[in-house]
């Protein structure tokens, strides 16, 4: 089986900080890191292989540094690692990043398709339903669990609001991964000495099949309209009282707000 | 020069500070209060390669450096001093040694199952009346038929009680001093030798401890470790690169202490303002940061040289001296700035002012690195 996963480097916006004065992020200091759902998605190719054999391709596209995920999964236990970058690619929101990676895709064998989710850093859990109607092939978001039967047949629990969905796909398809969906490996000490002696292969628009007018800046429609940070919530108002007036308390809050009648 | 990591390494730091952090922090007060050595983490550290650092790929290590080592044993030392010693006593005292001076076939049979964590190492040199003083071994290796017959005992082991395997010293000339002192290869199991009484420490308390016992050992020929009588000179070769995994585990446990005050001395308010806004506060964080980065510095380069086959005794020596005390010195304070929450066992630093002791003792008390130094300077 031949299984690809695309990955994303992200500021850890666990990390990041709002500028009291200017109420602009400060990103100094703040490290860079592989996407968490992505990184469960790659996990979870990593467990079939282990469990199945399969060949594993992770893909990025990013600027020069986003090299540094694709050693990561190097020393996860990936078998080939692209980084697609090219100054064309620049300024992509999710529509003209995921005409990259299909024309990327078209270019690579696989049976399997997974992203993450969505990326901590815009949230819009765009880019892998939309790499799959590009390819035209089906797609499972929202993944919680895989398995593979070994032949073609995948059965896949999908988490949706108010319950799972089972479902069985045929390959090839895409499925977008929840980071719930398991805890992500250590990098190997091994694989980390001979992340560096392998190969990344580099690739820019000439590698890819895709049409110039759909990448970068001329291929996003999404314009921002303002950015601002949200105020801080005012500090709540404290109640020391026993259990039946609190309850009252909150009742009487609930009423004042039109949340109960 | 540089003193920049290298991709690589910084991968590498990346990787042993999230483990650190998830697997081995979460344990670490519970290990100490029950004096419990930490199995699992064992496993876990085993499954990803930390058990073999820089032991060659051929030998089923993860062909690292020693920088990466003394880096593994810093970042889980800044958490759980014990568990930095579980790997410093496994790695530099029994599977080094093995790698250095052991036969093609001893490399075959112990290095894989070394490296790959499947068994734990451990290193006999210390006895009731011979500490310091190396050379006044009790313990006697005679010569009979194919084997050696081992009598004595040792004291202070590392790991002792869940090793598989032990490198010890033993005399096989009394007569001869340093020079009658030979270096076997023992396996737990081996007739006649036991495992003796377990210590109760001040601190690393998680690490097992105790005496290794031999009574008519039978140890098979082909079990010795180097040639005859050159066991002095393996002893202190071990102790030399085991002083880089030391210095690593001092450096890491005041590392551990600054990053904890830190965060204390923020949340922590007097007189109306958090104690990191007085100007005690701030010189005092001022000094244990500065010792603490000369400590790594030294580490670090007493690793590089090492890695780079430069002579590196007097290197590990220094760093092994100074991170020590600086260690000492870094959780008194820390200790100090915590006040009286400092004193107890709600916060680490009071665990990791007594877990900083010991590095100032084993593999080399700091009087012994002071000879090593100074010995160095007046040749």
């Amino acid at each position: 089986m031949k299984i690809v996963v695309c990955i994303k480097q992200v500021p850890d916006t666990t990390e990041i900080k709002i500028d009291p004065v200017t109420g602009t992020l400060i990103r100094d200091g703040v490290p860079s890191i592989m996407n968490p759902d992505d990184k469960s998605g790659l996990e979870m190719a990593l467990q079939l292989k282990d469990e199945k054999g399969a060949h594993v391709t992770v893909i990025t596209m990013g600027p020069p540094q986003a090299d540094l995920i694709l050693r990561e999964a190097y020393a996860m236990g990936v078998d080939r690692a692209i980084h697609l970058t090219d100054r064309k690619f620049a300024g992509a929101d999710t529509l003209a990043t995921s005409h990259a990676l299909a024309g990327a895709l078209r270019k690579i064998d696989f049976d399997l398709l997974i992203t993450g989710r969505q990326a901590i850093d815009g949230d819009t859990a765009q880019v892998g339903p939309q790499i799959a109607e590009h390819l035209d092939l089906p797609q499972v978001s929202y993944l919680e669990d895989l398995k593979f039967d070994g032949d073609k047949t995948f059965t896949m629990k999908r988490h949706i609001e108010d319950g799972y969905q089972m479902l069985e796909v045929e390959a090839p398809c895409v499925v977008t991964v929840l980071s719930s969906a398991n805890t992500p490996r250590y990098m190997n000490v091994g694989g980390i000495v001979d992340a560096y002696q392998k190969e990344v292969e580099v690739w820019g628009f000439n590698e890819i099949e895709v049409d110039e007018k759909d990448l970068g800046l001329k291929g996003s429609p999404t314009s921002v309209h303002k950015a601002f940070a949200r105020g801080l919530k005012p500090a709540g108002e404290l109640y020391e009282v026993g259990t039946d007036e609190a309850v009252g308390i909150i009742i009487k809050k609930l009423k004042e707000k039109f949340i109960l009648n | 020069m540089n003193f920049s990591l290298t991709k690589e390494q910084e991968l590498f730091q990346q990787m042993i500070k999230d483990f650190a952090e998830n697997e081995v922090k979460p344990l670490a007060a519970e290990v100490d209060d029950l004096e419990r050595f930490p199995v699992e983490t064992v496993e876990k550290m085993a499954k990803i390669g930390i058990m073999g650092i820089p032991i060659p790929k051929q030998y089923g290590g993860a062909g690292g450096t020693n920088v990466m080592y003394s880096m593994a044993v810093e970042e889980l030392s800044a958490v759980c001093a014990t568990t930095g010693v579980i790997v410093s006593a496994h790695t530099s005292l029994c599977a080094a040694p093995i790698l250095e001076y052991g036969t093609e076939a001893q490399k075959q049979k112990y290095l894989p199952k070394l490296a790959s964590g499947e068994w734990i190492g451990a290193f006999g040199l210390t006895e009731p009346n011979a500490g310091t003083d190396a050379a006044g071994q009790q313990t006697t290796a005679v010569e009979d038929g194919d084997n050696y017959i081992i009598n004595g005992s040792k004291i202070f082991i590392t790991n002792a009680e869940f090793a598989h395997v032990y490198v010890i010293l033993a005399m096989t000339d009394k007569s001869q001093g340093t020079r009658g002192i030979t270096a076997f290869i023992i396996e737990k199991g081996t007739p006649g030798f036991s495992i003796g009484k377990k210590e109760k420490k001040m601190g690393i308390r998680g690490s097992a401890t105790c005496e290794l016992v031999f009574e008519n050992c039978i140890v098979p020929k082909e079990n010795m470790l180097g040639k005859l009588s050159k066991g002095f000179g393996i002893a202190m070769k071990t102790l030399d690169g085991g002083r880089i995994g030391i210095a690593a585990q001092a450096l890491g446990i005041a590392q551990g202490a600054i990053d904890e005050t830190v965060k204390y001395v923020k949340e922590r308010k007097q007189f109306g303002r958090p104690i990191s806004a007085f100007q005690n506060t701030q010189f005092q964080l001022a000094d244990m940061n500065t010792k603490t980065e000369a400590s790594r510095m030294l580490v670090r380069k007493a690793a590089y040289k090492k890695d780079a086959k430069l002579p590196y005794s007097v290197d590990a020596a220094m760093a092994k001296l100074y991170a020590a005390e600086t260690a000492m010195e870094v959780t008194n304070k820390a200790v100090q700035l915590h006040g009286g929450y400092g004193y107890t066992r709600e916060y680490p630093v009071e665990r990791m002012m007594r877990d900083a002791k010991i590095t100032e003792i084993y593999e080399g008390t700091s009087e012994v690195q002071r000879m090593v130094i100074s010995a160095n300077m007046l040749k």
